[in-house]
């Protein structure tokens, strides 16, 4: 156990609309107060609209766009070029999407926005699957977990959206948890120093979605990154890597047993899950040392 | 050329160009598609040279295209965008949210069949099938009047917070090269103060956009979208009349060609106008009454003009080069629509196809479309001709 330094800012709101023990409010939450409030921020739709509240309220002081659910880095372009014309070009546009408005409807204008370097900062919630509409799968669903619409667990691997962001070229990419906070907090600065377009990928258990009690959110995110299943860790200008935490501690059966959604899952299934993380792992490792970055103990 | 204009030769779109270089827009997010890209090309050409100081943004699709106008317009930066026929179909849902969203984004379309199966000829399906999205419509039959509209349409546009969608045909209006009059920057910068909102996304303002809203509420938003349709109207009127007094051009909601004494009277949109303006030249000339009406404005339907321009003339014709299968042209149902209730003075009105993908339709053959009226009782349906 470790204190958390954490100032609040008063940008984030309680009385919101999310599940008690919600992750992405503790990551939205946590974010927003790292960004300040010189800050517009862009939600497609996605948990963390609802959590914005309904009109006429919102839990966030800063001003809030919704847009459509394929448009986020899109919108976010258009809104960061007005806010330039208008000379307000020290603001950061930041958006706000879920998995399913990053990794799928959403990817297109994103690709776009990476590639025309827009100086935004994305942030993608990434819990796995459509939490919003009732846990349906999405490209970001991981292999053989169970969803309303894979209820016998899915046949394909979840998509890697960092190494698809790196091979844009994508200035900063990194990955984060809700159990890492601080870790999450010293992205979040360090994105704010960076020109161009910027990319977290938190990991938000969703304690509805995958099946966990509403206190254990924090605990599983922080299996995740300890099974090696959600590695932290940074890459810029597309080639130097870095891993923020270096080791593995656990066998990745420690965090499918957490959850209802692989609770279906035999042991020959949970072994290709264990081989699929291992692959991951070495592909990393194989990243890190071949770009010179170094990695954190 | 005089003080206030120079007179160049240009095709429609480079007329249009022209015109969204004037405007002073901040942000233009645009994608190219036939037969829009000149109009893209000659602003990033102005871009290069340092004549235009908006930000041009070209993402990967329409879709984007639109919704960064969108986002931009509410950051409270005046935007310039222009599609055709596919890209048109893409943006539909956003076009649906600019409106709802009270972005004054002024877009134009350059008219063109839509697939299945490809073509690229003029059209008008694409953006008549859009009349419900919310934004305000003109149809051009000319490059002058397309430069002069998009002027016009940021007037209107930033007044009622409505966005604005001037359609011309392809090629007959978008390629085909007149002499233009364009105006002086200083006529355009007193005509078009600077977008100036009252509310808008920036930081430190105490305003969000589009949250989700209970059913009252929503019904209210609707409320007061169809106030702003009805404020448009006036202010259309008003802004071509400013116009008119600067320029000498004015173009009215609708034009009345030759219509005084008519007992028969064509109506179409766009280029057909310009032909179907020969046709009722030479049918005067041989001596028989007939004149023109005009639609320039679309959305929203200038009911009220339509009503006095038609009301007991002999026999209306409706010329439409746009097909919604299932109920036909849809010049044709507004038309209709506007004369219901005028009952002793209603005139019988014939529904036309007349060109659809493209086909050319020539004063003769208008002329062979109205000979082709007489005697026959009007069906209540759009009837094909070629």
């Amino acid at each position: 156990m470790h204190k958390i330094d954490y100032e609040d800012q008063g940008l984030f709101h309680s009385g919101h609309a999310a599940c008690p023990g919600c992750q992405e409010s503790l990551a939205l939450r946590t974010i927003l107060n790292a960004l300040g409030d010189n800050a517009v921020a862009v939600f497609p739709p996605s948990c963390g609209a609802v959590i914005c509240g309904p009109h006429p309220y919102s839990s966030l002081t800063i001003p809030v766009f919704q847009t459509t659910l394929e448009s986020a880095a899109a919108s976010a372009s258009g809104l960061k070029r007005a806010l330039n014309q208008r000379g307000k070009s020290d603001a950061t546009v930041v958006c706000f999407a879920g998995d399913g408005g990053t990794y799928d409807i959403g990817f297109q204008a994103l690709s776009s926005a990476v590639e025309r370097n827009e100086d935004i900062l994305y942030v993608c919630f990434d819990n796995e699957g459509y939490m919003n509409t009732g846990a349906q799968k999405s490209s970001s669903t991981p292999l053989h977990a169970s969803t309303a619409s894979t209820p016998a667990g899915k046949q394909s691997k979840k998509k890697n959206m960092v190494e698809i962001l790196a091979a844009h070229g994508i200035p900063y990419v990194a990955t984060a948890a809700t159990g890492y906070l601080h870790d999450l907090i010293a992205k979040v600065h360090k994105a704010k120093t960076i020109q161009g377009t910027r990319f977290l990928v938190v990991l938000v258990p969703c304690l509805d979605g995958w099946g966990l009690p509403d206190d254990a959110g924090v605990a599983v995110s922080r299996l995740a990154v300890e099974s090696g299943v959600w590695p932290l860790y940074e890459v810029e200008d597309g080639t130097r890597y870095t891993l923020n935490k270096a080791s593995r501690e656990r066998p990745v059966n420690d965090y499918l047993e957490a959850q209802k959604r692989y609770r279906h899952l035999d042991e020959v299934r949970a072994d290709e899950v264990q081989a699929s993380v291992d692959q991951q792992w070495a592909q990393l490792l194989a990243r890190v040392a071949g770009s010179g970055a170094q990695s954190a103990a | 050329m005089n003080a206030n204009h120079t007179r160049m030769l240009l095709s429609g779109n480079h007329a249009v160009s022209w015109a969204a270089r004037l405007a002073r827009p901040q942000v233009i997010p645009v994608y190219p598609i036939t037969p829009q890209s000149p109009i893209m090309e000659k602003l990033g050409d102005f871009s290069a040279q340092g004549q235009i100081s908006a930000d041009i943004l070209t993402p990967e699709s329409e879709h984007s295209a639109m919704a960064a106008a969108i986002a931009a317009s509410l950051g409270g930066a005046r935007v310039f965008t222009a599609t055709a026929s596919q890209g048109l179909m893409l943006m539909h849902e956003l076009l649906h949210y600019a409106s709802g969203a009270r972005a004054p984004i002024v877009m134009f379309n350059v008219n063109r069949t839509i697939g299945s199966p490809w073509a690229f000829w003029p059209d008008q399906t694409d953006s008549v099938a859009q009349r419900d999205t919310g934004w305000i419509q003109l149809y051009s039959e000319t490059p002058q009047e397309s430069l002069d509209t998009t002027l016009q349409a940021y007037r209107f546009a930033e007044q009622v917070s409505l966005p604005v969608m001037i359609c011309h045909d392809a090629f007959y209006v978008s390629h085909a090269m007149e002499p233009v009059e364009v105006p002086e920057q200083a006529l355009v910068d007193g005509y078009l103060p600077a977008y100036a909102p009252t509310h808008m996304i920036e930081p430190g303002r105490g305003e969000s956009f589009g949250y989700v809203i209970d059913q009252k509420t929503f019904n209210q938003t609707r409320r007061e979208l169809d106030a702003a349709m009805a404020a448009a109207l006036p202010a259309i009127e008003a802004a071509d009349a400013e116009w008119q007094r600067l320029t000498g051009r004015g173009y009215g909601v609708v034009e009345r060609y030759r219509m005084d004494d008519a007992d028969r009277v064509l109506v179409t949109m766009g280029s057909m106008a310009g032909t179907a303006r020969v046709a009722v030249d030479e049918l005067r000339d041989a001596g028989e009454r007939v004149g023109l009406l005009k639609v320039r404005l679309f959305r929203p339907f200038p009911v009220a003009a339509v009503r006095a321009a038609l009301a007991g003339v002999g026999r209306v014709v409706v010329l439409d080069r746009n097909f919604a299968a299932g109920s036909g042209g849809m010049l044709f149902q507004e038309v209709k629509s506007a004369l219901y209730g005028l009952n002793g003075s209603a005139p019988p009105v014939h529904g036309l196809l007349a060109g659809v993908g493209g086909v050319n339709v020539t004063p003769e053959k208008i002329c062979q479309f109205l000979a082709g009226t007489d005697g026959a009782e009007p069906a209540n349906h759009s009837v094909w001709v070629e």
